[in-house]
This record gives C-alpha cells, sequence and structure tokens, in this order.
C-alpha cells in the first residue's frame, strides 16, 4: 500500500516536472499525453485505495516517510495518514483535476502556454494531495503554501494583461494575511505540545484545552479557543470566507479550467477538510465554533446576495463558490463535519461542472464572459444545456440531485444543532442564513442560467454565424462530471453521514453530535427526499427562487431594471461588492503605501541617508574645510609651528 | 673676563636672530638659507662655549662635524635653489605655496 499512496502524490509531480521543464522537447501532445496519464494513475490508485479501506474493511495507515530535521525533540517529517477522510478528499480531486486534464486539451487548444500550464494543473495536483495526505502540520502547511504559489501562478497565467496580473497579487496577498494566522496556530501547537504530528497533537488536546494564555495581558484565553480561531484564520483566507473572501471573484482573470479545478473544486475547500482534520481540536473550543459558525453564515447569505447583479458569467459562478464555501463552513461550526465533508465533495462535482459549462459557453462565444450577451444558447448547445441544467438544479439543490442531499442534510444540522440550547443569537443567524441562502442561491444560479441559455439571442451576428457544440474533449468531462452530480448523493448520503464512514477520523463530542440525532430518523435516501418535500421550507425557498428568476429574466426583463435604479442605494451596494475592495485597496494598501511612502521618504531618505550616511561624510567634510585653512603651504608659517610647538613643549617640560 | 653667560648669551641673540629672519622674510628663499646657516653657527657657538666651560674636547669635534655637513648643506640647498628657479622664475618665497591646503 505504502507504494501505491506514493505514486499517487509522486506521478503528477513527476508528469508536472517532465511538461515544464521539457515541454519544448515533448511537444503539446506529449505534454498533455503525460499528464493527462498521470493525473488518471493517481485517480485510479485512489480508488483502489478507497476500495481498500471502505469495502475491504483495510485499517487507516499512518506512517512518517522521511524524517527532515529534528530539533530539541521536534521531528520535522513528511508522512502519510491514510484513513477514509483523506481517501475521499483524494479521490474528490484526482476526479475533478483528471476531468479538467481533459478539459483543458480543449480548452486551452490555441494558447502559447500549453505545456506550462498542464505542468501547472499537475503540480497543483500534487501539491493538494500532499496536503490531504499529511500527517503533520508541517506538511500541511507545505501542501498549504504549494496550493497557494500554484493558484498565484495560474491566476496570472496570461501573464501580459494587467488584470490579471492585478488578480493573482490580491490573492497572494490576501492568502498571506490568513497564512499568517494559519502558521501562528501551528505555532500555538508546537508550543503547547512540542509535536507536529497529528496523532500526537490530538492525543494531548485535553491538556492543551486545559491551559490558559494571556494574549493580551489581563484576559486570559483558552489555549484551544486561541489555536482553534488562528487555524480557522487560515482556513478563511484559503477557503475565503468574509472578510477574506476578496481574492477569490478576481481569480476568475485565470483560465477557466483552473477556475473550475482550484478556484471552485478543490483548492478552496483546502481550509473545510483542515478544519474537519482538526475536529479533535476544534471540539474542546466552544467559542471558536461559534466564530466558525458565525463567519460561515455571514459567508452563505452576503456573498450569495453579490452574484445576483454580476453579469460576468464567471463570476456568478465565483459568488456562487463564496456561499457554499460558507454553506460548508456552517456545517463545521454545528460540529457537523461529516455534512460539510459530504458538501464539498458534491459541490466539488457540480462546481466543476458548473464552471468547465460556462468553460464550454465562452470557447462558444468567442471569449465573450458578459451575460447580457448572450441569451438563447440552448439549441445551439445541447450537450452543454443539459449538463448546465443538472449542474445548477444540483446546486439549488433540486431534490434527489447531489447538491440535494448534501444541502439538505446540512440545513437539518443547522436546525438541530446544539447551539439552539447554548446560543440563540448563533442559532438564528446561522440557520436564517442558510436558510435565506437557499433562495438566493436558486435566484442567481437561474438568472444566469437564464440569461445564457434561454430568451432571446442577444449575441451579435458574427459570434452567432459561428455558434456550435464544443469538441468532445470539453463535452465528455461535462457528461463525466454531470453523472455524480446528479447521482452521487443516492448512494453515498447515508454511509458519509449517518453510518460510520468517517470511523476515528473525525471526532465529534457526543452533545455536539447533531448529525447522530439525524440519522436516528434516517430511513434511506428516498425517504430523504419525502421527508425535505414535505418538512422543510428549504425546498420551496429554492423552488421560489427559481420562479423568480424565471419571472425577472425571462417573462419580465424590464423588471430588474426598474428595480435597479428605484433601489439604487441597495444595488450600489451589491454591485460595489459591499465596499470591500475599496476598504482594502483605499483603506489597508492606500495606507501601507502611505505608510511605506513616510517611512522612505523620511525615515530612509531623510534620517538614515540624510542625517546617518550622508550626515557623517557631510560634517567630516565640513570639518576638514575648517581644518585645511591650516595648511596655508607657507614656508614660514610651518617654521612658525614648529618653534610655538617647540616652545610650548620646553615649557611644558621646564614647569610642569 | 667673559663668562660662560655672555658666549651663551651672544648664541642665543644669534638663534633668535635667525628666528626672526625665517619668520620675517617673506621674499628670498637665499635669505631663508643663510638664516638657517645663522642658526646652526649659533648652535656651534654652544658647543665651543660648553666645551670650554666642562674642559671636554668632544663639543668641538661636534664642531668640526656640523660644519662640514652645513657646508654639504648649503651646496645641496643652493641646487636645489637654481633648479626651483629654473621651474618657476622665481625664488619669492611668498609664491611658493603649492603644498596649500
Amino acid at each position: 500500500m505504502h507504494g501505491i499512496h506514493l505514486t499517487i502524490v509522486l506521478a503528477p509531480l513527476a508528469a508536472a516536472i517532465v511538461a515544464g521543464l521539457f515541454g519544448h522537447k515533448i511537444g503539446r501532445a506529449g505534454a498533455h499525453w503525460i499528464t493527462n496519464l498521470a493525473v488518471g494513475l493517481s485517480f485510479v490508485l485512489s480508488v483502489v485505495v478507497l476500495k481498500h479501506l471502505y469495502l475491504d474493511g483495510g485499517q487507516a495507515e499512518n506512517y512518517s516517510l522521511y524524517t527532515w530535521a529534528v530539533s530539541e525533540g521536534l521531528r520535522m517529517e513528511v508522512g502519510f495518514l491514510i484513513d477514509r477522510l483523506t481517501v475521499l478528499m483524494m479521490v474528490v480531486v484526482t476526479f475533478v483535476s483528471w476531468m479538467v486534464h481533459i478539459y483543458t486539451i480543449g480548452y486551452m487548444h490555441d494558447d502559447p502556454g500549453y505545456q506550462r500550464f498542464f505542468s501547472y494543473i499537475s503540480l497543483f495536483t500534487f501539491a493538494m494531495l500532499m496536503l490531504v495526505m499529511s500527517n503533520n502540520f508541517l506538511q500541511l502547511f507545505f501542501g498549504w503554501e504549494a496550493v497557494g504559489v500554484v493558484s498565484y501562478l495560474l491566476i496570472g497565467f496570461w501573464f501580459k494583461r494587467e488584470t490579471a496580473i492585478f488578480a493573482n497579487l490580491k490573492a497572494f496577498l490576501v492568502n498571506r494575511v490568513g497564512d499568517f494566522g494559519f502558521i501562528l496556530g501551528i505555532a500555538g501547537v508546537v508550543m503547547f505540545t512540542n509535536s507536529l504530528d497529528y496523532a500526537t497533537v490530538f492525543g494531548s488536546a485535553d491538556s492543551i484545552a486545559a491551559q490558559s494564555v494571556e494574549v493580551i495581558p489581563g484576559s486570559p484565553w483558552n489555549a484551544m479557543t486561541m489555536i482553534c480561531i488562528l487555524l480557522f484564520i487560515g482556513a478563511m483566507g484559503k477557503s475565503a470566507q468574509a472578510p477574506l473572501h476578496v481574492w477569490l471573484p478576481d481569480s476568475m482573470e485565470g483560465p477557466t479550467p483552473i477556475s473550475a479545478l482550484i478556484h471552485a473544486a478543490t483548492m478552496v475547500t483546502a481550509g473545510i477538510f483542515m478544519v474537519a482534520r482538526m475536529s479533535p481540536l476544534f471540539e474542546l473550543s466552544e467559542t471558536a465554533l461559534a466564530f466558525v459558525l458565525t463567519i460561515g453564515a455571514i459567508t452563505a447569505f452576503f456573498m450569495g446576495l453579490l452574484g445576483i447583479v454580476q453579469n460576468d458569467i464567471k463570476r456568478v459562478i465565483a459568488y456562487s463558490t463564496l456561499s457554499q464555501l460558507g454553506y460548508m463552513t456552517v456545517a463545521l461550526g454545528v460540529s457537523a463535519y461529516s455534512a460539510a465533508i459530504f458538501h464539498l465533495m458534491t459541490h466539488a462535482f457540480f462546481k466543476a461542472l458548473l464552471f468547465l459549462g460556462a468553460g464550454s459557453v465562452i470557447i462558444a462565444m468567442h471569449h465573450e464572459q458578459d451575460i447580457r450577451k448572450m441569451g438563447g444558447l440552448r439549441k445551439y448547445m445541447p450537450i452543454t444545456y443539459w449538463t448546465a441544467v443538472i449542474g445548477t438544479l444540483a446546486l439549488i439543490g433540486f431534490p434527489g440531485s447531489s447538491g440535494f442531499f448534501s444541502k439538505d442534510a446540512l440545513i437539518e444540522a443547522v436546525k438541530d444543532s446544539h447551539w439552539h440550547e447554548t446560543d440563540q443569537l448563533v442559532y438564528w443567524i446561522a440557520y436564517l442564513s442558510v436558510l435565506l441562502g437557499v433562495f438566493v442561491t436558486a435566484l442567481y444560479s437561474f438568472r444566469m442560467f437564464f440569461l445564457v441559455f434561454h430568451g432571446e439571442e442577444r449575441m451579435d451576428k458574427e459570434t452567432k454565424s459561428h455558434l456550435h457544440e464544443t469538441p468532445w474533449v470539453v463535452t465528455a468531462p461535462l457528461i463525466l462530471l454531470a453523472i455524480p452530480s446528479a447521482f452521487i448523493g443516492w448512494f453515498t448520503i447515508e454511509p458519509v453521514l449517518f453510518g460510520d464512514f468517517f470511523g476515528q477520523a473525525i471526532r465529534v463530542n457526543s452533545e455536539h453530535d447533531v448529525l447522530a440525532h439525524i440519522g436516528e430518523t434516517f430511513h434511506g435516501s428516498w425517504e430523504f427526499v419525502v421527508h425535505a418535500m414535505t418538512a422543510g421550507p428549504a425546498i420551496y425557498l429554492a423552488l421560489a427562487g427559481a420562479f423568480t428568476a424565471w419571472f425577472l429574466f425571462l417573462k419580465r426583463p424590464d423588471l430588474p431594471e426598474k428595480w435597479a435604479e428605484k433601489f439604487s442605494g441597495i444595488y450600489n451596494l451589491l454591485d460595489r461588492k459591499y465596499y470591500f475592495d475599496d476598504l482594502y485597496i483605499k483603506g489597508f494598501a492606500a495606507g501601507g503605501r502611505a505608510l511605506g511612502q513616510f517611512l522612505w521618504k523620511k525615515g530612509d531618505e531623510l534620517i538614515i541617508d540624510g542625517m546617518i550616511v550622508n550626515g557623517t561624510a557631510r560634517s567630516i567634510g565640513r570639518f576638514a574645510g575648517v581644518l585645511r585653512r591650516v595648511q596655508t603651504g607657507y614656508l614660514y608659517h610651518y617654521a612658525f609651528a614648529m618653534f610655538f610647538g617647540v616652545t610650548l613643549i620646553l615649557a611644558w617640560l621646564l614647569w610642569a | 673676563m667673559i663668562s660662560l653667560q655672555h658666549y651663551l648669551t651672544l648664541s642665543a641673540v644669534l638663534f633668535a636672530l635667525s628666528i626672526a629672519g625665517i619668520f620675517v622674510n617673506r621674499r628670498n628663499l637665499i635669505l631663508l638659507l643663510m638664516c638657517i646657516e645663522l642658526m646652526l653657527l649659533a648652535v656651534n657657538f654652544n658647543f665651543v662655549a660648553f666645551s670650554r666651560y666642562l674642559g671636554d674636547e668632544t663639543g668641538q669635534v661636534f664642531v668640526f662635524f656640523i660644519l662640514t655637513v652645513a657646508a654639504a648643506e648649503a651646496a645641496i640647498g643652493l641646487a636645489i635653489l637654481v633648479v626651483l628657479f629654473r621651474n618657476r622664475r622665481s625664488i619669492n618665497v611668498q609664491e611658493l605655496d603649492t603644498m596649500k591646503g
């Protein structure tokens, strides 16, 4: 098994190196063959590991491969922890990555950076696998940063575009903020346990929770609360939770395949995965969970609202990703870690599908991304249309689709969570956010869907004459992703949520265990659908949202514009994304630049250069200028000085 | 009776004269050389006076050496002076300030 684990990780790395460094030798076809085969191999082997762990009842494995350094008893190692949580992530990551690899052959067909692109996405797969398969914090951090770097490279893939450079810098900087919290969290873990190994740290979780620290003198904090909040700040950066979400919509400047792979399906879920992995820690801090829940709820609802006013097809999906990540975070906050991972999995499939579908539309529209200039694409692109139907239905949680199972279970979990007893305020924020979020999700999803595929054809004649379905390398991944998007919920909800799929990988305190509570009344997938139809308001909110979208954007397309003028205050607030960008760019970034300018002009140029360095030289020069007058060059002055000096010395010798 | 005191006084007067010559003279380099010679003679005077006073001939031997060296020095000094005049067409002390800082 160890050999298989290693192959899963190293195959994409090897392919990335070959495609990256020898891309011009192996050519375009060589680059896509080698990376596709490597990632395909990883996927197949991941499925083998999944079968071994789940069907054959194999044991979870936790072992170290290599000790990098030992410092005062702190072991820095490379190792794998392969349990069911890991293997689920591995299968999702490699599957979506493989689909995107295939899709890229079509999407990047004419791009001069073809080999480079394949090298990057294979490298990303390697980094993401390192992240999820890690058995210690250091390797987790390595993977965490490595996916960040690849994300940076890929957002700025078209490096001649000004906006792309701006976006990748923004992504990198905002992630630095999160990563700063993350590394402080890891430092906290090391401080209290002197270990980076998951098993050791989780083993001593109780002792951490028993201690307290005073970050601000006079106000002691529980050590576990501090560590968990710091770790979660890392997750907020990577998983784009408010207020560190600003980089994700801008990351859409990158090519569409990586928007699907990195900025929707896998990398941005790293934060969710990390918190689920750290469940033994988070379970011991009520405060940290309340923080997680609130942040998630705010993101889920308010970021969804922004999706309604966006006109760029990819940005609408990007805001939907933010909102769905918020849902997952809410699930973490109510201790329904399995529900979060379950939603992560289904979301990975349907969101990758939606993004790749959007990419297919973009190819057909000759890289036009404005949905106001589309419409009626249904009859030109039947495969894209039908896969988009599946993706959109899954996203809004239409009964029976994969998104329905995960989202409905998630909402149920929030509704029945222990927060109802412990903290009413947090409970209602979370519950209302996820409920109203369902309506908003359906509204923006169907708005985009109708504007793109239905209604009048608003594109120009030139584009219209070239409209046709995209080639099979583009549509095949769509179909392959549409299948799990539609059906995977039926088979997986029972084992993942209510069965013992995760086993010891996720630990939940019995008084928090809302999923166990729901599981008592769970009698199969079909019953679950029927129950949702009759009990919850969520499904009706989704249908109401879809209906509203139909009414506003197909039936009465004049209304939205009128309303936008009438409620221009609200519209502007949404259009400017709650002024977060203005705050960050004009506030933090401009403030940082002003501070830098001040330190440069005053501190560096005036004090250090002006006064210390040049000042010393200048004062020596001035002093020498005075002193050189003494050297007149006249013999009699020197003779006088000599005589005067000798006289002085003699006088001193005689009378002193 | 002429005592040591008188010799020393004469010697001091000569020495002071020569120093004054160096300070005051700002025109002629030859005068400068002559003043230096005079300074040496004043010193020699001291040597001879003390030699007689102490009854030790060593001082007078010194004087012979100093006179010899002074003669050689004067020769070299005059030679340099000639070269200097050739180069600068002047032996004016006030014009010799190339060492000015």
